[in-house]
């Protein structure tokens, strides 16, 4: 295992590039889902819905096959992306799990937000109303900075729960770091355990990092 | 009451076709070649070894690769696997007694990944699954053979201009995650990607998101003959792998065995034979029989 560290290393540089770009991605397109969902343009609210709730119940290994050998005979393909960072490759199999991912994590946090609008008492928004505000103004201003509190720990499950949903990328020509265990485990099949906790143990340290990071935001953003 | 009838009626009638369909598929599956068990195995092992439980059990649990045409492969419909894997298995297990064709063998799908882990946990007896003979496998289970001796070489799509992997350097090439063959072409300066089975590498290519994937010469050869006129095989070996039988480690006196239902096989032309009917369709010359490893 120490004579594979670079390997490691690379593995998991591939897992956490990939959670940063979907994180940040899902969040955006996670918030405009609820805007949708809970804004008064009727085709908007049911469009955001049927979205949520097919790509929800769908499997995400189904979503990556579908990106990965349906959507390229449609026309559809990422070989375009072509991204050279140092050692690192971000070309179409790191798009389409960027695309499948993302999608699919969007649904959560769109729910975890819609959780927190939820809890942010009637008053509030006929109040912001009341004064004067747009609807964009009702949600950007009153709404979404209450609502995003209350939906920290949510959003942070839907993130975790991401960070290892990156792992099914191994099975799609990504060379993340349960690809990179696979890869390790079949070269040395004699250290086997060693090679397969070694990596267990990344993961836990990336998740753990994720959850003190959305700790700290909810100590910070306690209502007092 | 009348309800439950209907169900009886139902039952009965879906087993009913399922029988005359596995009558049917019978006599059909004739890709393979027939291997006759061998009769009298009552004193033909040592007491106590591997080979005489097999046989007395009269059942044996075998590792094979599904993805690999005319190596191993076994399609989604398909009742038993084949390929030139597959025929040397069956003369193994005939050996034992045993009935090739028979349900008495269980054909169990084995990915390059947990071949080791079949072997030591015991599901599988032995492994036919194009199973390259390496030293740090042999730190945990047992290999016999080769064989069979191969080399990585590259497929491409019919109009390329890729003539080899040197052609290939600094692009992505296709192959399987965990398998030796990935190692190699990261070796050779391409850049590896790793998919889950040789034939969605296959798929990749043909979709023209990878110019070309690569692995042992023979699996390539099926893969060209399965989309004749779409893919070619280009290139000189780069590479060599032994192709061995997985055994577990537990049971040393397997590989004289092994070794010796090889060495019959290259001596009475059926070896020879398996090879022509499996990977002479798709192009490949029949080479001479390998040469066996000694037994450690």
């Amino acid at each position: 295992m120490l004579d594979n560290l670079d390997e490691f290393f690379k593995g998991f540089g591939y897992t956490l590039a990939l959670f940063l770009v979907c994180a940040v991605a899902s969040l955006v397109l996670g918030t405009l889902l609820v805007a949708m969902r809970v804004g008064p343009i009727a085709v908007l609210r049911s469009l955001a819905a049927v979205y949520v709730s097919v790509v929800r119940n769908t499997p995400l290994v189904l979503i990556f096959i579908f990106f990965h050998f349906a959507a390229p005979i449609i026309g559809i393909n990422f070989r375009w992306v072509q991204v050279h960072i140092g050692s690192y490759d971000f070309t179409s199999a790191f798009a389409t799990a960027f695309v499948a991912l993302s999608l699919y994590t969007a649904c959560f946090v769109c729910e975890g937000l819609r959780s927190g609008v939820n809890a942010v008492p009637m008053g509030q928004a006929e109040a912001a109303r009341a004064i004067g505000l747009p609807f964009s103004g009702v949600m950007t201003q009153v709404v979404l900075p209450q609502a995003i509190r209350a939906s920290v720990p949510p959003v942070a499950s839907a993130l975790i729960a991401m960070l290892k949903n990156t792992s099914v990328a191994a099975i799609f020509f990504l060379a993340e770091a349960t690809a990179t265990m696979r890869g390790l485990t079949n070269d040395y099949s004699s250290q086997r355990i060693g090679i397969f906790l070694a990596f267990a143990i990344g993961y836990i340290v990336l998740v753990e990092i994720v959850s003190m990071i959305s700790l700290t935001f909810e100590r910070r953003w306690r209502i007092a | 009451m009348r309800l439950r009838k209907a169900f009886a009626a139902t039952t009965a009638g879906i087993a009913i076709a399922a029988g005359l369909a596995a009558c049917g598929d019978a006599g059909s599956d004739d890709e393979g070649r027939d291997v006759d068990a061998k009769s009298d195995c009552d004193k033909k092992f040592d007491e106590g070894s591997r080979m005489a439980e097999l046989a007395k059990a009269g059942t044996i649990n075998v590792g094979h690769k599904t993805d690999q045409p005319g190596v191993g492969f076994q399609g989604a419909t398909d009742d038993v696997p084949k390929g030139f894997d597959i025929e040397i298995a069956k003369l193994l297990i005939a050996d034992l007694c045993i009935d090739p064709a028979s349900d008495k063998v269980n054909w169990e799908e084995t990915i390059s990944d947990n071949r080791e882990p079949y072997l030591e946990s015991g599901k599988v007896d032995i492994v036919l699954a194009s199973y390259s003979i390496t030293d740090d496998r042999q730190k945990v289970v047992g290999q016999a053979g080769p064989y069979m001796v191969t080399g990585q070489q590259v497929l491409v799509k019919e109009d390329s201009d890729v003539t080899g992997i040197d052609d290939l350097k600094g692009k992505e090439v296709c192959s399987v995650t965990g398998s030796t063959s990935l190692e190699n072409v990261k070796a050779k300066g391409a850049k590896g990607v790793g998919a889950d089975s040789y034939s969605e590498c296959a798929e990749k290519v043909l979709d023209g998101t990878y110019e070309a994937m690569s692995t042992d010469g023979t699996i390539l050869a099926g893969l060209a003959a399965q989309n004749e006129g779409q893919l070619k095989v280009v290139g000189d070996q780069f590479s060599t792998e032994n192709i061995g039988v997985g055994y577990g480690k537990d049971h040393p006196e397997m590989c004289e065995w092994i070794d010796g239902v090889l060495k019959a096989a290259f001596e009475d032309g059926s070896w020879a034979e398996a090879f022509e009917l499996t990977l002479g369709p798709s192009g490949v010359e029949t080479p001479e029989p390998p040469t066996l490893q000694p037994c450690k």
